[in-house]
């Protein structure tokens, strides 16, 4: 299958012409950046070998500081190069924060003066517009709250503060997080940084294609039905989505109660779990999240050097039969199968598990997502912030406050849930799909209790057309076939790239969901990083930066 | 709406004449009420067809009570709530539902719960979790509130009531429906500072509709109010007159008091009395058509709003105009004592409540709610029968069980030895008076129960005449100290010498009823003992005095 995909620009092109980068910004700070070349070698680290490893950026950068072979300053400086070079073409940003250099420059002083660093010191962030942070407007990508700015941090983004990250900028994402490709976004269209005239996915599309084009080193996003997770196979990322209750919530903007999780993306497994590792835990503003103690996460980063040719032998890998039926393009199947082959190479033992539930998952996810979400969307109602229509009479002021707030996906769900909780109907809609959710909680326990691991497609096709299904919301619903499940069930999932299919400039890139027993995201993650250390022939930087610098 | 009012002024003759209701007014502030001063009777319908078709009728009415918890903090968040704060001071973005705030509840709250469902007898779900219920209003900051909705933390018990004997007294038993957990929503202000709850707002929209448009650009929220913890309790349709509402109204507030989960302060409205009542032809099974009555601030409005919906209600039954009586909230206006139409019915709203996926469930174990039962009180009802036991009157009973504190003080002066009776008759006489007339609570006086039983002992034992205990006590309940030390400042005579002298010298200069008394006059020995205890100026100790003076009396000279 590799064979027919042209192979993927590595970001040599782009390290070998820096001056040509100076070019496509204006930046001040870049000038001063363009004599000293050794920045540039930092800015992605790759090596120079034909199937370049992933690495740790986060580590990386904290070597890079701590060694003082960098400034947090120099390394702010050349992700915000790029994140102005590429942006006019992604758009992944709502808002980018204007304080990044003081604080990387407060961050180098800190270093001068050998103070103690938080182990995200430098860490460049970029985190969803539907989670709060004090400093930048947080809108949700909706009207309703255009110039919202909230009052807190979320706990996820205060955590990573108080390590030492740095938040880039809010990035875009489809209203409340309700969509699959950031289309519905009230704001702006994002594209993909595979290819500019496709979608990233979503709704966390700004999130993944920030770190796909790395505009920034990580990124926070949501995940209620594979927000995170189909977006990141999209854009050729890292996608993890942990179990319910593992991350607060307290922050995130509520579009579905009992499935939201905040999730981490990243260029490599090593990046999404050591930030999962900072926002986890419990928070006692959120009542929802887990006392259970959080491991550490990166003790499960082993190098493959020290590892032998089986490393993940005995382990029990389960290939979801119903991801692979009909439905599902031909592409993304056989490149899931490579990938299950591949695992077998590690010594994993695969076979075949059915989980006949699984088609029964979309409905019911819609209707309970829905019916929380016209619930939790009732707040915006134009009294106490967000956008008011002023009218004479208090209906009218709610109706055209709404009416004029939200987009059309966003009403399509309200109606949805209104309609699935009203009474007389409740029974055989919202507590029908509860009954549904059961069921596919015990499938999956049943499933897990005989499998370490299951394995399946992160979305039934790569990127498509901007456009494409943005009028056909029950062709874009069936997208979500293969991740709302995970969910229902509350359980953590990782999605990593695994192969390409054709299209684009550079061929687009497939993702690997795996996915793990609740609490149980350290066996996903070193697994996915032994999977992504060993998997030949791929590289899954995308072809947009390059080609910003070559056109 | 209008022509309903227009209606039922037709239909209700005692409405037409100002002076029947002026007259009416003034029956119930002159009302003596000394063991429930906030029961008031209600207005005798003066109606003779009224009168007489109401003995055809009966009511039913239920209670759905509020009643707002003290806990330190909000239901779901960790803001403070302090009754007449100034607007929008006690909030966070929890209780103003800002985007990302999640509830975390407090587990106060439950416990609260617990103790009131234990003590209602109701049986507790251990089982139970919060429900969405969902309408859009500008004091519900989230568009939903926070409650329970199938699964209730308590449901039925019963509650003992004990009606005031002015109006017949006996013994009574309501049962409760359930007893459930919510939040409470926010206050609309007007600009001018005014506070409105969504009835008087309503009231106002219906009434200044013309303004309406004045109304909304001025229209505020407070939130101060809004998370704070409330328990919903429903009563079963179990009373029948506007008192045994009042009463039962009453006996809530007690409880909860007593239990120490609210201050039940219906002015401030921690404790809220929503009633609904209809009436049917006795003999009936079915209901009437049920009518809602809000705004009711006090107990006596509870009960004259009753009585007055149930003459309105009988008179349009005895009319044949029952039809009139529709499914509606209707407002006790306190001015012109009667209820309006506040809002109609329009079919049953839906709330589409549904599990609150932010909080998870309430498990409780038996364990825990074994050690809130060991901690609860004695309740009225309790304390009331034991009252009873002790020999007490049921005025006395009531009266002690009333107040909390009134009943601890007099079960503390009872631990140390006081006379029940005498206790008793001290605390709602002469303390009585003086806590009401300075405007004190008994916790505030200066007089302890110690030094009551110790007053009480001493003029038992004829240490100091009664009026020396008076005055005593008057000293106690101003500037506090002891029994034993106000005696010694009065300089009061105990040493028998000196008595003894001041006998022979008394005995000596009457020796005319000396005859008499010798001559079997006994009834004499009392104009002695005045006269010696003149000589002494009160300060004579009257047992030594007596000793003394039966000896010098009695003995053959």
């Amino acid at each position: 299958m590799l064979s027919t995909l042209q192979p993927p620009r590595s970001l040599s092109h782009f390290r070998t012409n820096p001056t040509l980068l100076l070019r496509y910004t204006s930046l001040k700070p870049l000038s001063s950046l363009s004599s000293q070349p050794v920045i540039h070698s930092t800015i992605t680290d790759q090596p120079q070998s034909p199937n370049p490893l992933p690495h740790s950026q986060i580590l990386s950068t904290r070597h890079s500081l701590l060694s003082r072979h960098l400034t947090a300053t120099q390394l702010a400086d050349s992700f915000l190069a790029r994140l102005r070079l590429t942006e006019p073409h992604l758009r992944s940003f709502l808002h980018v924060s204007d304080s990044v250099l003081a604080q990387a420059r407060e961050l180098d002083e800190k270093i001068q003066r050998n103070e103690e660093l938080g182990p995200l010191a430098g860490v460049l962030v970029a985190v969803k517009d539907n989670i709060c942070t004090a400093e930048m407007p947080s809108t949700a990508g909706s009207r309703v709250l255009e110039g919202y700015t909230p009052p807190y941090d979320a706990t996820a983004v205060r955590k990573i503060k108080e390590l030492g990250g740095i938040v880039v900028g809010k990035t875009n994402l489809d209203e409340f997080g309700m969509g699959s490709t950031t289309e519905g976004s009230a704001f702006q269209v994002t594209a993909n940084p595979w290819d500019v005239s496709r979608v990233p996915g979503g709704s966390s599309g700004g999130s993944a294609a920030a770190v796909s084009a790395r505009q920034c080193m990580v990124s926070l996003g949501s995940d209620t039905g594979g927000s995170v997770r189909q977006p990141a196979s999209f854009c050729g990322v890292v996608g993890l989505k942990p179990t319910y209750g593992r991350v607060s919530r307290f922050g995130l903007m509520a579009y579905a109660s009992s499935l939201d999780v905040i999730g981490c993306f990243g260029m490599s497994v090593a990046d999404a779990g050591i930030l999962l590792y900072a926002i986890s835990g419990h928070d006692r503003l959120d009542a929802s999240s887990s006392k259970r103690e959080v491991p550490n996460l990166e003790a499960e980063f082993v190098s493959i050097s020290s590892l032998d040719s089986k490393p993940l032998k005995g382990l029990r890998i389960g290939l979801i039969r119903e991801t692979l039926d009909d439905g599902v393009d031909t592409g993304v199947t056989s490149a899931v199968r490579n990938a299950a082959l591949h695992l077998e190479e590690l010594g994993c033992f695969v076979n075949e598990v059915s989980l006949p539930s699984f088609s029964l998952g979309l409905p019911a996810y819609y209707i309970l997502a829905s019916s929380e979400s016209s619930s939790n969307l009732s707040r915006y109602d134009g009294v106490r912030y967000g956008n008011q229509v002023p009218a004479d009479e208090l209906n009218s002021q709610y109706k055209d406050s709404r009416a004029k707030g939200f987009g059309s996906e966003v009403k399509r769900r309200i109606l949805t849930g209104t309609y699935a909780l009203s009474a007389g109907y409740y029974d055989a809609n919202y507590k029908r799909a509860q009954q549904v959710r059961t069921i596919i909680r015990k499938s999956f326990k049943a499933a897990l209790d005989e499998h370490d691991i299951l394995i399946s497609p992160a979305a039934p096709s790569a990127a498509y057309k901007i456009g494409e299904k943005k009028n056909d919301p029950l062709a874009m619903y069936a997208g979500d076939i293969m991740t709302v499940n995970v969910n229902l069930a509350g359980l953590p999932a990782l999605v990593l790239p695994c192969g390409f299919v054709e299209g684009g400039s550079a061929g687009l890139p497939v993702g690997l969901q795996m996915i793990g027993a609740a609490f149980d995201e350290g066996k996903l993650l070193k697994v996915g990083h032994i999977f992504e250390q060993t998997l030949q022939n791929c590289n899954f930087v995308p072809p947009l930066i390059a080609d910003e610098v070559t056109s | 709406m209008a022509s309903t009012i227009f209606r039922s002024l037709h239909t209700n003759p005692c409405l037409l004449h100002p002076t029947a209701l002026l007259r009416r007014k003034m029956s119930f502030s002159a009302t003596p009420d000394k063991v429930k001063p906030q029961v008031k009777v209600a207005p005798n319908i003066q109606n003779k067809t009224l009168e007489k078709a109401s003995k055809d009728y009966e009511a039913v009415i239920g209670i759905e009570t509020h009643v707002q918890l003290n806990t330190l903090t909000k239901a779901f968040c960790s803001c403070p709530y302090n009754y007449g704060s100034p607007p929008n001071t006690s909030v966070c973005p929890v209780c103003m539902g800002l985007p990302g705030a999640l509830p975390v509840l407090n587990m106060k709250v439950i416990e609260s719960a617990i103790k009131v469902g234990l003590s209602l007898n109701c049986k507790l779900s251990f089982n139970s979790k919060f429900d969405r219920k969902q309408y859009f209003y500008p004091d519900l900051p989230k568009g939903y509130q926070i409650s329970q909705f199938d699964v209730p933390i308590a449901t039925g018990g019963y509650i003992d009531v004990d009606l005031p004997l002015e109006y017949g007294g006996g013994h009574r038993k309501f049962g409760i429906t359930r007893v459930h957990m919510e939040e409470d929503a926010g206050k609309l202000l007007h600009s001018e500072g005014g506070s409105y709850s969504q009835e008087s707002y309503e009231r106002l929209r219906f009434t200044l509709s013309l303004f309406w448009i004045l109304f909304v650009y001025f229209m505020q929220v407070d939130l101060n109010r809004a998370g704070v913890p409330l328990l919903e309790i429903v009563s079963e349709p179990d009373m029948r007159t506007g008192i045994e509402a009042a009463e039962y109204a009453a006996e809530l507030q007690r409880l909860v008091r007593y239990l120490g989960v609210s201050n039940g302060n219906m002015q401030e409205g921690s404790l809220r009395c929503d009633v609904n009542i209809s009436v049917r032809p006795i003999g009936h099974i079915e209901f009437g058509t049920k009518v809602e009555i809000k705004n009711l601030n006090s107990f006596s409005s509870v009960s004259r709003a009753i009585d007055y919906e149930i003459s309105r209600q009988v008179l349009l039954h005895s009319q044949g105009e029952d039809k009139e009586i529709v499914q509606e909230t209707r407002l006790w206006e306190e001015g012109a004592q009667k209820t309006i139409t506040m809002r109609k019915k329009e079919g049953l709203a839906d709330y589409r409540y549904f599990p609150e996926p932010d909080l998870p469930g309430v498990f409780l174990t038996q364990d825990y709610v074994g050690g809130i039962r060991n901690t609860l009180p004695e309740l009225p009802e309790t304390k009331r029968r034991r009252y009873e036991k002790m020999g007490l009157s049921m005025q006395d009973v009531l009266f002690l069980a009333n107040d909390v504190n009134v009943a601890e003080f007099f079960d503390t002066t009872i631990t140390k030895g006081a006379d029940v009776k005498l206790a008793t008759n001290w605390i709602m006489g002469d303390i009585a008076a003086y806590m009401k007339n300075e405007k004190l609570t008994i916790n505030e006086i200066k007089l302890s129960p110690k030094e009551l039983a110790e007053l009480i002992a001493s003029i038992k034992d004829g240490t100091i005449s009664g009026k020396i205990g008076k005055e005593i006590l008057f000293e106690l309940l101003a500037k506090g100290g002891t029994v034993k030390g106000l005696i010694e400042e009065k300089d009061l005579i105990v040493d028998p010498a000196e008595i003894e002298k001041m006998v022979e010298k008394v005995v000596s200069d009457n020796p005319k009823q000396l005859e008499q008394y010798r001559g079997g006059k006994t009834k004499l020995q009392g104009y002695f003992a005045g006269q010696v205890m003149k000589l002494s100026k009160g300060k004579a100790n009257p047992g030594l005095l007596n000793k003394i003076l039966l000896e010098k009396l009695n003995a053959k000279s």
